[in-house]
C-alpha cells in the first residue's frame, strides 16, 4: 500500500505533499496511493518509548504484546521498550527473544525489550547481560524497573560490564530502606492521609551515588521516571561536569500532583508517586532545557481488581501510551522540534534504534506521526485499546489527536483505529 | 445533614456542637431503667471490622442497640475476608443484605472513603490506619465540654506518636473547628513539623515541659513497640522519660486541667498508673462517653432520613 498525503506540515514547516511507498517516504505520486488529507496535521518522527510495561510474559490479564502494541500505535509510537518485570523475569535470552518474536508478530510497533540487570529483579546476581544482548532482541538497555539496583557494588559492576556492548543501565531510584511501606509522596498530603510517606530523598540519594558511579565508570547511566525538583539539579551539575547520565520523565509526574490521593483513589498511585507543585514546575523547566532529555510514559496496566480496592493495597501505576503525546503537547506547546527530541529523535539514540527518530523527509524511513493539534479529545477509559483502564486522565480533555502512525511504510493507526 | 462521616474535616462547628448536645440527651437513656430508644427500628447497622477492637466495636454495638438498630458485627477474622474476598465484594454483599449503615475499622488508610463507592448506605470511619477516628474526636471534644464547660479557647496538647495516630488527626482537625488551640508534642521522627500545615494554627513542640504550664488539656497517645524497631525512638526507657505524663509532670499543669488517653494504655510508657487513675483523668468518662457521642451519630446519620 501507497499513501499520498497531502498539504501536511512536517514539523511545523510549510505544508508539503508526502508520497509513502515501500517503506520509504519520497517519489513522485503515480496515483495509485491512498490519498490522506493532511490539512492541519503535523508530521513528527514516529515516536519511541523507552519506559513501557507489556505484562506479557504472566499478567495476559491486564495487557499482551499485542493491546500493548495497539495502544503505542494509537498514541503514536513506532517503538516501545519492554520493561523486564515481567513472569518470568526477562532476565535471560530466552525471555527477551520471546517478548521480542511476540512484538514482531503483532506488527504494529518495533518491541525492544529491556533486560534485567539481576536475576529476578532480585538485586543480588548479574543476569547474563551479554546473552541478552547478543540474542535476537539485541538488548542494550537494563532495568530492574520496579526495583532500585541498591547494592552499590552491584549497580557499578553493571555499569562496567555493560560497556562492553555499549549498554546502558536504566535506574529505578528509590533507596529502598527510606521507603518501606511508603504509599506516595511524603508532604503535607501525605501527613493529612496518614499514608507512609514517599521522601524525595530516597530518589535523590540514589541518583547521586549513580551519577558519581558512572562518572567513575565513565560508563552510560539512564535514570527512569525523575520526579523531584532535588533529582533535577542533581542531574544538571552531573551534566555540566560531562558525567554519560540522561533522564525520563514521565506525562503523570509533568501533569499530577500528590493532592489527586485526597479522595484515595488508587487509580493516582504510583511509583515514584505523584509530587508536588514545585516538583511539577521543576520538572517542565528540565525538560526544556534538556537537562531531563525525554518523555517516557513508565505505561503501566493493571487488572480492575489490582486498583478497586484500598489505596495501601492496590499496585502502582498508570497508563499513559494513548495519552502521552497530548500532554506533552499541553506542556511544551506547539514546539514540535523539541517534541520530536524529547519523544523520538533522543529516546531512539539511548535505546540504540536507528531505524528510528527520522523527520519524515524524502528517503527517510516511512515511520512518523501525524497529529492533528486542532483536535481535542476527551479521555474515556473504556475506549482505550490498551486491555486495562487505569488512566488517570479520565474525563479530562486533552489537546491534539493522533490521526495516523506508520511504521516502515505500514499503516499501523488511522482515526483512532489499530490497523489489527 | 452529612451522609457519611469520613474525616472530622466533615463536620462544621454547629454539626459537631449538635451532636454533642445530641450526646448529651443521649446519655440521660444510659441512666434509665430501660436503656433503649425506638428511634432505628428497622434500621440495619452493620460493624464492618478488620482490626480487633473490642474496645470501639462493642461502643458502636451498644450506641446502635440502645436506638434499637439492628446489629449485624462482621469480623474479618473468621469470615470471607480470609478466604481473600475483596473490600469492593464484602461491600457488595452487605449493600445485598440491605445495610442502612456500615461502621468501618479498618488497617488501610481510606478504606472508608472507597466503601462509599460500593454501598449506597451511610459509612461512619471508626478508624482506618494512620487516618482517622473521627468519633473519638467527637468523644473527645464531648468529654473537654463536659468538663471544662467549653472547647474553643482551649489549649490541647496532644503528646505521641502523632505520626501514626488516627486520634491525633481527626481531634486537630476537629479541635481547630471548634475554636481550641492544638500542639503537637512528641520527639521529631513521630512529629514532623509538617504537621504544622494539618490546619492554620496548630503548633509542633518538642519539650512537653514547655507545653505543660500552658495546658488546659493533655491528650496522651499510644506508642507502639514496634515504632522502636523502627528507630523512631531508641527505647522504652527513653521515651518514658522524656515524653512519659508522670505524676511530676502532672504538677506542672494547671490546676483545672485534664488529663486523656484514647485507650489502650500502655501504664508506665506514656502514662503512669497513678495519673491514669488520677482524678484528673477523664480515661473512664471517654468510654462512657463514646457511646452517647456514637448514638448521636448513628440517629443524625441514620434518624434524619426516615
Amino acid at each position: 500500500m501507497s499513501y499520498l498525503i497531502r498539504n501536511v506540515s512536517v514539523l511545523g514547516g510549510d505544508p508539503t505533499d508526502l508520497v509513502v511507498r515501500d517503506g520509504l517516504i519520497g517519489g513522485t505520486p503515480t496515483g495509485d496511493e491512498e490519498v490522506i488529507d493532511g490539512t492541519g496535521l503535523i508530521a513528527l518522527p514516529g515516536l519511541v518509548d523507552l519506559h513501557t510495561h507489556l505484562r506479557e510474559p504472566g499478567r495476559e490479564d491486564a495487557e499482551t504484546v499485542l493491546t500493548g502494541s495497539r495502544a503505542a500505535a494509537l498514541g503514536g509510537f513506532t517503538a516501545v521498550c519492554a520493561m523486564a518485570n515481567t513472569t518470568p523475569v526477562a532476565d535471560t535470552a530466552g525471555v527477551v527473544e520471546q517478548v521480542w518474536r511476540l512484538g514482531r508478530e503483532a506488527g504494529l510497533v518495533d518491541v525492544q525489550p529491556i533486560g534485567a540487570v539481576t536475576v529476578g529483579l532480585a538485586g543480588e546476581q548479574l543476569a547474563e547481560l551479554g546473552a541478552m544482548a547478543e540474542s535476537a532482541a539485541r538488548v542494550r538497555v537494563f532495568s530492574d524497573d520496579g526495583m532500585c539496583v541498591h547494592d552499590p557494588r552491584l549497580m557499578r559492576r553493571a555499569l562496567e560490564y555493560v560497556k562492553a556492548f555499549d549498554g546502558v543501565i536504566a535506574q529505578h531510584a528509590e533507596e529502598p530502606r527510606l521507603t518501606q511501606g511508603a504509599q506516595m509522596h511524603e508532604g503535607e498530603v501525605s501527613a493529612r492521609l496518614g499514608l507512609t510517606g514517599w521522601p524525595s530523598v530516597a530518589e535523590e540519594a540514589i541518583i547521586a551515588r549513580d551519577v558519581l558511579l558512572a562518572e567513575h565508570t565513565g560508563a552510560r547511566l539512564h535514570v527512569c521516571h525523575v520526579s523531584t525538583a532535588g533529582s533535577v539539579d542533581i542531574i544538571r551539575q552531573a551534566k555540566a561536569r560531562g558525567v554519560r547520565v540522561t533522564a525520563e520523565v514521565t506525562p503523570h509526574h509533568l501533569l499530577l500532583t500528590d493532592e489527586k490521593a485526597g479522595g484515595y483513589d488508587p487509580v493516582y498511585k504510583v511509583n515514584p508517586p505523584l509530587r508536588t507543585q514545585s516538583d511539577v514546575d521543576a520538572l517542565r523547566q528540565g525538560l526544556t532545557d534538556g537537562v531531563i532529555d525525554i518523555v517516557a510514559t513508565d505505561h503501566a496496566p493493571h487488572a480492575g481488581h489490582d486498583k478497586d480496592c484500598e489505596w495501601a493495597y492496590a499496585r502502582p501505576g498508570m497508563l499513559g501510551l494513548e495519552t502521552a503525546l497530548g500532554i506533552v503537547f499541553s506542556v511544551l506547546g506547539p514546539d514540535w522540534e523539541l517534541i520530536a527530541d524529547r519523544m523520538s529523535r533522543t529516546p531512539a539514540r539511548i535505546a540504540g534504534l536507528a531505524e528510528h527518530g527520522h523527520t519524515p523527509a524524502d528517503g527517510a524511513p516511512a515511520t512518523f506521526t501525524l497529529f492533528d493539534p486542532q483536535a481535542r479529545i476527551t479521555v474515556d477509559p473504556g475506549a482505550l485499546a490498551s486491555l486495562s483502564s487505569n488512566t488517570p486522565y479520565a474525563g479530562m480533555e486533552l489537546p491534539g489527536r493522533v490521526v495516523a502512525t506508520f511504521l516502515r511504510g505500514v499503516r499501523t493507526a488511522f482515526d483512532g483505529k489499530a490497523s489489527q | 445533614m452529612i451522609k457519611h462521616l469520613l474525616s472530622a474535616a466533615d463536620l462544621d462547628a454547629p454539626t459537631a456542637t449538635l451532636i454533642h448536645d445530641i450526646a448529651a440527651e443521649m446519655a440521660t437513656v444510659a441512666g434509665r431503667e430501660v436503656k433503649k430508644l425506638p428511634t432505628l427500628r428497622g434500621r440495619t447497622v452493620v460493624n464492618l471490622f478488620y482490626e480487633d477492637s473490642t474496645r470501639t466495636r462493642t461502643s458502636f454495638e451498644v450506641a446502635a442497640k440502645r436506638l434499637s438498630a439492628d446489629v449485624v458485627n462482621f469480623s474479618a477474622k473468621g469470615s470471607s475476608v480470609e478466604k481473600g474476598e475483596s473490600l469492593k465484594d464484602t461491600a457488595w454483599t452487605l449493600q445485598a443484605m440491605g445495610a442502612d449503615a456500615v461502621v468501618i475499622r479498618h488497617p488501610a488508610s481510606g478504606a472508608p472513603n472507597r466503601l462509599v463507592n460500593w454501598v449506597h448506605g451511610s459509612v461512619l470511619n471508626a478508624g482506618d490506619g494512620t487516618h482517622e477516628h473521627p468519633t473519638q474526636a467527637l468523644l473527645d471534644t464531648y468529654t473537654m465540654r463536659s468538663r471544662l464547660g467549653t472547647v474553643a479557647g482551649l489549649n490541647v496538647a496532644i503528646v505521641g506518636d502523632v505520626l501514626h495516630s488516627r486520634v491525633a488527626r481527626s481531634n486537630a482537625l476537629l479541635l481547630h473547628t471548634l475554636g481550641a488551640k492544638v500542639t503537637l508534642v512528641g520527639p521529631p521522627t513521630l512529629v514532623p513539623p509538617v504537621f504544622e500545615t494539618l490546619t492554620p494554627d496548630v503548633r509542633v513542640g518538642y519539650d512537653i515541659d514547655a507545653v505543660l504550664p500552658e495546658a488546659d488539656v493533655v491528650m496522651m497517645l499510644r506508642v507502639q513497640k514496634e515504632r522502636m524497631n523502627a528507630a523512631f525512638f531508641p527505647s522504652w526507657h527513653e521515651y518514658s522519660r522524656r515524653y512519659g505524663l508522670d505524676a511530676a509532670r502532672v504538677r506542672r499543669l494547671p490546676d483545672h486541667a485534664i488529663v486523656m488517653h484514647p485507650g489502650p494504655m500502655n501504664r508506665g510508657v506514656e502514662i503512669a498508673p497513678d495519673v491514669a487513675d488520677s482524678p484528673r483523668s477523664t480515661i473512664v468518662e471517654q468510654v462512657a462517653n463514646g457511646v452517647s457521642v456514637r448514638m448521636a451519630c448513628l440517629y443524625l446519620l441514620l434518624g434524619g432520613r426516615s
